[in-house]
């Protein structure tokens, strides 16, 4: 039966938990805050404990890197429905980019620490939310070799 | 009422016309939007997605796609970079100068066919040049659409073609418009990442969406896989392809890709077609 708790059902809406069932989402509505952050505010920076993971329910985040003689570059951007951070997934649990809020921007919070716990305590859950999140590293990986590839500089009169 | 050549350029398509530069807009550092006026004072009508050859007198032709309005065949809008020495040339014509022209050649963009479905437009690069006439169709006959988007990608904000007019488009409530960036610069505020990844934001039912684009060949190639994984099948996608067009009448087999000649059966084409060559080398 579904929950009416709302975090469940915010969680519920969110295009990266599509199909968790009711209980695996009442698991994760247990270390989940909804959050805010105004435009300009850095969310998280290079080398700080990554403590958190987002889900992005609106606004846009600018993942950022400070280069010595370029300043800081905006290396991608993600917005609405998409997932920021997996640092938080493996040691030493430091973030390696910096993430800067674009516009207002509110998202799902999850704790870090509550949830490696209860994906080694359901290991169920635990394989469905790797699943997800190798998925969505493989897109992004896909997509920077792309952005490398500067696609659009040799290109013709298309 | 407006005479047009069409009945010429279907007689003698080896005929040059000779058309004077209007209006030059700078694009980018290297590409320019040109206006030409025919000089016998006849239009060029064309479909969206069809290209013309370009002659700038000794320097020899190159063929590019009409940027234009399809409703204003008496002004042919052309988009060009300066990538080799007939385009430097064109780059290089000022106002009142002279340019040979032959067309239009080739086959267009599917926008009748597109009647009734979502419509998504996937742009890279200078992309964007051939699918502007589609847009301006598509928008002059709304109505007859579902969502329309348009995804822009380029390599840096500079690079961004016709930028006042996606203004305009950003503004409208009836089109959306996604445009992103390779690199970013400290005044850019918008996205920032491949093309393919602003696909997630679009908001249309794939099962009835038709989707044009065009680009660097490998940018569609890895658009044509986001299509697939959002679920718009092969028969409802439609790409420009871009080869050796010398002719343009499909008799001297420069643009020969595979079974078919670019010039004439191209350059748009339904994915379906080209699908089993556009991954052999060198082809």
């Amino acid at each position: 039966m579904m929950s009416t708790d709302p975090m469940t059902l915010e969680l519920a809406g969110q295009p990266f938990l599509r199909g968790l069932s009711p209980s695996h989402l009442a698991e994760l509505a247990a270390c989940a805050t909804v959050i805010s952050f105004p435009a300009g505010q850095h969310i998280f920076r290079e080398g700080d404990p990554a403590a958190s993971f987002f889900i992005l329910r609106r606004g846009r985040v600018a993942l950022q890197l400070d280069v010595p003689g370029r300043g800081v570059t905006t290396i991608q951007t993600v917005g609405e429905g998409d997932v920021l951070g997996w640092s938080w997934l493996f040691p030493p649990y430091r973030w390696q980019f910096d993430a800067t809020a674009m516009d207002l921007t509110r998202a799902v919070a999850l704790d870090a620490d509550c949830l490696r716990r209860t994906m080694e305590a359901d290991h169920e859950l635990g394989y469905l939310l790797m699943r997800r999140f190798a998925q969505t590293i493989s897109d992004r990986l896909q997509a920077t070799r792309l952005q490398m590839l500067d696609v659009y500089g040799h290109a013709s009169n298309r | 009422m407006l005479q047009t050549a069409s009945a010429a350029a279907a007689v003698d398509p080896m005929a040059i016309r000779r058309f004077t530069v209007g209006r030059i807009r700078r694009e980018t550092r290297d590409t320019v939007t040109l206006e030409l006026h025919p000089v016998d004072g006849l239009g060029l009508p064309f479909a969206p997605g069809q290209f013309t050859m370009l002659y700038p007198f000794g320097a020899g032709e190159v063929p590019i796609s009409i940027s234009g309005d399809a409703a204003r065949p008496e002004t042919l809008v052309h988009t060009v970079r300066a990538v080799g020495a007939a385009t430097r040339a064109i780059c290089a014509l000022r106002p009142g100068e002279m340019l040979g022209v032959r067309g239009p050649f080739g086959r267009g963009w599917p926008v009748v066919e597109a009647e009734g479905s979502d419509v998504l437009v996937a742009a890279g690069g200078i992309g964007l040049a051939p699918l502007r006439p589609a847009l301006y169709a598509l928008l002059a006959g709304r109505e007859r659409y579902g969502s329309i988007t348009l995804l822009y990608g380029a390599r840096t904000p500079t690079d961004l073609l016709y930028t006042r007019e996606l203004e305009r488009w950003r503004g409208r409530f009836d089109l959306d418009v996604e445009v992103t960036v390779d690199r970013g610069d400290g005044g850019w505020h918008g996205n920032v990442g491949v093309v393919t990844r602003l696909m997630d934001r679009a908001r249309f039912d794939p099962a009835h969406t038709v989707a044009l684009m065009c680009g660097p060949e490998i940018m569609m190639r890895f658009t044509v896989r986001e299509l697939e994984r959002v679920g718009v099948t092969d028969d409802r996608v439609y790409l420009s392809m871009e080869r050796n067009m010398r002719c343009g009448v499909g008799l001297c087999g420069h643009c020969q890709f595979g079974s078919r000649f670019v010039c004439l059966d191209g350059p748009v084409f339904r994915y379906d077609e080209v699908r089993p060559a556009i991954g052999i080398q060198e082809l």
